[in-house]
């Protein structure tokens, strides 16, 4: 699997109205604080050199806590750079949760996550399930329907969906 | 919602003018985007390879069960295999017997169960999470479509019946107003159900893996929020492991609504690990994920004798995009309310309303299906649909006894099919036999006809719509035409000749076409004669009469064979009889025979297009000096992608072409002849022809069709006559 350049997955999710920022793990407070609407709330991120102590997001938040914030921030392990999709993993923190109830999801990708198209992350994913992480779900864009007669975008899951990118990951 | 008493016609008139409109809409957006989006991948390859998957693994379904049932149980879940629907739903009504509440995402084969009939009897308070379903649940209605199920309703009367339900503070208006709404009211209902419900677009076997395909996020939350899910699925979405996923997931979205991809694609594998949650605790989440409870509900319900029926085996490689219907002209006009069905309606369901329900379920509405077989290029696992809505007419011709034949009464007919069909189908299926007649006995068969009292008889009797003028058959029939004259290739053109296939109208009723098409390609220097047999056994194959057809397959094998083995080509003026040919002999001849016809025959026009290509002079024929001209294709020409021909060579000799894009012009051989079709005929003839009248300009166009059935459409429509491409060409013009 060689790497995309990051241009193309930016470009997909420029595509698609989704919001994004290249950092690096020393920008990465700016830039989480630039992309979050209060109030927030987010899973830990076990990515090496960012946290998201110290910034204006509750960890772990409680389920009132869930229901009422604007944002949510999650790590994502994987994006298609073809379709700008992001992959939300179901880790015991609550990724699933944080990232679908809030009407904002920050997800945070690591810039050597990114796969060229499906195929590619669907290989990862076979990886992946074999090493017992194995549920998570592949999300391109916004949550939408059709349903009621036009195209309108935030229905179940998230209305806006906004990826940081961090370059030395 | 149907009144019982109400006719085929009437229904069909009502739909056309209550749920046409928005249904046509939005199947032709679908339509529209499943074109653009399939023409940035290989889709022959991809669609290759899903039907390849597919195909192996309802082959290997019964290991595929048990390798799916030990995943799931090692991964902390359990594996139900339901027979029918009883059994299906007994079992749900036991896992959510300490339920209150069950909150569903989108599943057609929980409608095919009447899951939620099953757990409301049993107390269960049951929503669905989907809007569109939502919608249908609040209006008490049946689907419509397959991935779209509320796609007949606009957001004025979704509007009218939320308002009329729930009576908001401020009465809702646009589809924003309603999706928050709708959002808001099933929010809460996620939040406190006990039990999640989803359907799966695929098993993946080997690690008891779930796929989920959805746009909205529903399904994610029915399956994370309350602690137990239940997912229920045919025994047919069951593929080997994610290794199979990839031709799938490209394939799916772009085919069902013309997205690349879907918003959520979840590959769950429950029970997973995202933590419980109450929304009633103060705690913050985290932890509890062994509390989730899960359960795979597999259900047969007649998929394992669809395994072993040949005719309908191939619909369980379906893998319910819609596609299918999206692309029927008839289901763009009248939706799928038209079609019936208890669950499954347009396309594809006559083979899963056979299998699940029984014929007679299928029987109501397989009529719909005019062979067209604009579906077959659509389908992403490349299933033959028209095949088998023919083989389920076949079925229902035969009754009940399949295999029933009454031998005296067999020897009666003209026929090969059993006694008591339906004798407007047995007519239109014999159609050779009566242009042969009528022709013999031209005119006085044609002032009979068009008499008042022999009308009326055609359309009590037979069902022939008293509206449509009737063809008017010609004493000199083509194949009379032929003996009579003398050949006349001027200069010879190297090694080829022809022999030319007399379908029966060009036989029979316009002779004219099939002179053009001897002067054309003889002007070409190309010897042409004239076969010995009448019609390809197109019209006995769409009216469900297999037997019938393949006897006449059999004798165009036997006529045209010579022909062959002495090097001519075979040629066609009429692309259904081309296409029964190429596409559907296999099924009637043996495979060697078929592949010989199927090979050497060719449409006339991509017989021209091959000949000036190889650098014949195109000089005997006229020009057409920048005239302006609309072309439409014939639904099986397009199918077989042999459009392009036409409208190059007519480019080639100066016509100014324009093309439609309408999937079929509804008049599709019989079809617009019945009485009880006619309206609907008529509906999708008017958009073809509002087409061509948006193509004219300020002047009009001329109107050239290749297939009778497409001429007669547009002459009855258009004011003007439409003619065959081939008479533009003859030298003789
Ligand atoms: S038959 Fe083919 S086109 Fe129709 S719904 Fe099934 S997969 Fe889609």
């Amino acid at each position: 699997m060689s790497q995309p350049p990051v241009s193309t997955f930016t470009d997909a999710l420029d595509g698609l109205g989704v919001g994004w920022r290249n950092t690096t793990t020393a920008d990465f407070p700016a830039a989480l604080a630039d992309a979050i609407e209060a109030p927030a709330v987010g899973t830990a991120l076990p990515f090496e050199g960012v946290s998201l102590d110290g910034a204006d997001v509750t960890v772990p938040p409680t389920p009132a806590e869930l229901r009422e914030a604007t944002t949510g921030v999650t790590p994502v392990f994987g994006g298609i750079a073809q379709y700008g999709s992001v992959v939300v993993e179901s880790r015991p923190e609550g990724d699933e949760l944080v990232a679908l109830y809030p009407e904002r999801h920050v997800a945070v990708l690591r810039e050597s996550d990114l796969v060229g198209g499906v195929d590619d992350a669907i290989e990862d994913r076979r990886a992946r399930i074999a090493a017992g992480r194995d549920s998570a779900v592949l999300a391109t864009g916004v949550s939408a329907t059709a349903d009621m007669g036009a195209t309108v975008e935030g229905v179940h899951g998230p209305r806006e969906v906004h990826v940081i990118v961090l370059r030395d990951r | 919602m149907s009144a019982d008493n109400e006719s085929r016609a009437e229904r069909i008139r009502r739909l056309l003018d209550t749920e046409g409109p928005t249904v046509k809409q939005n199947a032709q957006g679908f339509n529209e985007g499943r074109y653009a989006a399939m023409a940035d991948v290989d889709g022959e390859k991809l669609r290759s390879e899903a039907r390849r998957i597919k195909e192996d693994a309802i082959e290997r379904l019964p290991e595929l069960i048990e390798t799916a049932r030990e995943s799931v149980e090692e991964n902390g879940g359990s594996v139900y295999l339901a027979d029918d629907a009883a059994d299906a739903n007994d079992y749900l009504a036991e896992v959510c017997a300490d339920a209150d509440s069950v909150v569903k995402s989108k599943s057609m084969t929980t409608e095919e169960l009447d899951v939620n009939e099953g757990l409301e009897a049993a107390g269960v308070d049951v929503t669905e999470t989907d809007l569109g379903e939502f919608v249908l649940q609040v209006a008490d209605e049946a689907p419509s479509h397959l991935i779209a199920p509320g796609f007949h309703k606009s957001t004025d009367e979704i509007a009218e019946l939320f308002n009329a339900r729930f009576d908001p503070a401020e009465p809702l208006e646009t589809p924003e107003q309603l999706t928050t709404f709708a959002r808001d009211h099933l929010g809460d209902r996620i939040r406190s159900a006990d039990v999640g419900m989803t359907g799966a677009n695929f098993v993946l076997a080997e690690s008891g893996t779930l796929a989920l395909v959805t746009n909205e996020g529903n399904a994610r939350k029915c399956a994370v929020t309350p602690d137990t899910h239940v997912a229920v699925a045919g025994v047919e979405k069951l593929i080997p492991s994610v290794d199979e996923l990839g031709p799938m997931v490209e394939l799916l979205a772009r085919s069902a609504t013309g997205q690349e991809i879907s918003q959520y694609l979840s590959l769950l594998t429950p029970p997973t690990d995202s933590p419980t949650i109450d929304f009633d605790s103060t705690e913050p989440i985290g932890g509890g994920a062994e509390d989730r409870e899960f359960h795979l509900v597999l259900v047969d319900n007649g998929r394992f004798e669809m395994r072993d029926d040949e005719g309908l085996r191939e619909t369980l490689y379906c893998v319910r995009c819609g596609a299918c219907s999206n692309s029927c002209a008839n289901f763009q006009h009248v939706g799928g309310h038209a079609f019936g069905g208890e669950t499954y309606t347009g396309g594809i369901a006559t083979g899963w309303e056979a299998g699940v329900e029984g014929t007679d379920s299928a029987a109501e509405f397989n009529d719909l299906c005019t062979g067209c077989s604009r579906c077959v290029n659509a389908c992403p696992v490349k299933i033959d649909i028209p095949w088998i809505n023919t083989v389920v007419r076949d079925r229902i011709n035969r009754g009940a006894e399949p295999d029933a034949v009454d031998s005296l009464v067999d020897g009666l007919v003209p026929d090969d099919e059993e006694p008591g069909m339906d004798l407007g189908k047995r007519a239109f299926g014999n159609v050779g036999t009566l242009a042969k007649l009528g022709s013999a006995t031209a005119p006085v068969s044609n002032w009979l006809a068009d008499s008042a009292p022999v009308r009326g008889l055609l359309e009590r009797g037979l069902g022939v719509d008293a509206r449509r003028g009737l063809p008017e058959f010609q004493r000199e029939t083509l194949q009379k035409w032929d003996r009579k004259r003398d050949a006349a290739v001027r200069e010879p053109h190297d090694d080829r000749a022809v022999v030319l296939f007399p379908d029966v109208f060009t036989n029979y009723v316009d002779p004219e076409r099939g002179k053009a098409a001897v002067r054309v390609l003889e002007a070409l220097g190309v010897p042409v004669r004239v076969a010995g047999v009448v019609g390809s056994g197109r019209a006995p194959f769409s009216q469900g009469m297999i037997a019938t057809a393949r006897e006449q397959a059999e004798a165009v094998d036997d006529a045209l064979s010579p022909h062959l083995d002495a090097g001519r080509d075979a040629v066609f003026v009429e692309p259904s009889d081309l296409a029964m040919v190429r596409s559907e002999y296999e099924k009637l001849l043996p495979a060697n025979r078929a592949e010989t016809l199927a090979g050497g025959s060719y449409e006339v026009l991509e017989y021209v297009y091959g000949l000036l290509e190889n650098g014949v002079d195109p000089e005997p024929l006229p020009r057409g000096d920048g005239e302006r001209l609309t072309y439409h294709a014939h639904c099986q020409q397009r199918t077989l992608g042999l459009d392009a021909h036409t409208e190059a060579v007519l480019g080639r000799l100066g016509y100014d072409v324009a093309t439609t894009e309408a999937e079929c012009c509804g008049m599709a051989g019989s079809f617009g002849y019945k009485a009880d079709y006619y309206d609907l005929s008529v509906a999708v003839g008017e958009s073809l022809a509002d087409e061509v009248r948006e193509s004219d300009g300020p002047e009009d166009r001329r109107v050239v069709a290749s297939g009778t059935s497409c001429e007669e459409q547009l002459t009855d429509l258009l004011d003007r006559s439409a003619t065959h491409p081939i008479e533009l060409l003859d030298p003789e013009r």
